[in-house]
């Protein structure tokens, strides 16, 4: 694992310049807005990494709350069970089929609820207790700077395109307040030291995760100023566009793995040498240093794969 | 329209932002190994 990740950053760092290249130059200029239209190959493809690393903080948060309580983890995961089982069938029902909007396949509301299942047993299965919790403030902290990106090219585009830096508009309006939502998260992460902060944090996470949605259905559901969806909805793109679109989506998707890699890293060595320096404050002299250093992350170094 | 300097803006504060984090991360991670040392060296 170690030897991987120069291997992948240096993968990555390609990824990201020929997406950057394909975006800038290769991609076809739209007709109507011209070149500042590009800015959607970064706009975009970063709301959507920060949807996922939402997402990811909600299930790992649900899942670090079910863990903590075991007839909760079992009412939990009957709930995601039926949720998955409605959300596979439902969209079928011809009464619900006429409900959807234009462009959403029902095949498409069935996967996402089964990978929604599928998604939270398999963080359930591989990461247990504390790592859960480590998850999600990795997840929280890095989706709050791709969400920060959205936020900071959205205007840059609507300024030459639409005359203004910002409308209050739904969309805009859901995204910002999900941005403050997960940055309260993380606020509250930093400032309490409680030992119920993780939880509390948690069931914080869980209701801004509902905001997600609300983000993404908001241009299919109702008439906004905000440009109407590009894949799905009714909404169309060039070809070329949207493969350049998925690439720039890609490389930084990878680059938020990798970033997302380092901050899990570092809270799980903070959190060892917290744990570490409490013990042997705690036990003083009295503890032998070879138990008091077992499985501590002293002789860790920063860049080393440890734990987790 | 000059909408070019509004595509360079984006895409420069876009990766302004990744850099300040990954500064950021940086020097979060010189720390936490400036305390492991003293916590070393106090033993």
């Amino acid at each position: 694992m170690k030897r991987a990740f120069p291997i992948l950053a240096v993968l990555t760092a390609l990824l990201l310049g020929y997406a950057t290249y394909q975006a800038l130059v290769v991609a076809p200029t739209e007709r109507t807005m011209g070149d500042v239209q590009r800015i959607f190959y970064y706009h975009v493809p970063s709301a959507w990494t920060a949807f996922l690393l939402f997402f990811v903080n909600f299930l790992a948060s649900l899942q670090y709350l079910a863990t903590a309580n075991p007839s909760a983890k079992r009412v939990i995961n009957w709930v995601v069970i039926a949720i998955a089982v409605v959300g596979a069938v439902a969209p079928y029902i011809p009464q619900v089929q006429k409900q959807l909007p234009e462009g959403l396949y029902p095949s498409s509301v069935a996967t996402t609820a089964v990978m929604i299942a599928v998604l939270y047993f398999l963080v359930g299965k591989f990461f247990i207790e504390r790592s859960l919790d480590v998850l999600a403030v990795t997840a929280a902290e890095v989706g709050v700077i791709f969400c920060s990106i959205v936020l900071v090219t959205g205007p840059l585009w609507a300024r030459p395109v639409w005359g203004i830096w910002w409308t209050w508009d739904l969309r805009l309006t859901l995204t910002l307040v999900l941005w403050l939502i997960y940055v309260s998260y993380l606020v509250l992460r930093r400032f309490s030291d409680s030992a119920q902060t993780p939880k509390l944090a948690a069931v914080l996470a869980i209701f801004g995760a509902l905001d997600v949605p609300l983000v993404y259905f908001s241009i299919w559901f109702f008439r906004t100023q905000h440009p109407q969806p590009v894949i799905g909805g009714g909404g169309s793109i060039d070809p070329r566009m949207l493969h350049i679109l998925l690439m720039n989506w890609l490389a930084f998707s990878c680059f938020a793995f990798l970033v997302c890699w380092l901050r899990y890293r570092l809270e799980i060595m903070q959190r060892d040498l917290h744990e570490a320096q409490a013990l042997e404050a705690l036990l003083g002299d009295g503890l032998p240093p070879s138990s008091a250093r077992t499985g501590s992350p002293i002789n860790r170094t920063p860049s080393g794969t440890g734990t987790a | 329209m000059n909408s070019i300097k509004f595509l360079y803006a984006a895409y420069i504060a876009t990766w302004l932002i990744h850099g300040l984090y990954l500064g950021s991360l940086a020097r979060r991670y010189s720390r936490l190994r400036r305390e492991m040392k003293d916590s070393d060296k106090g033993r």
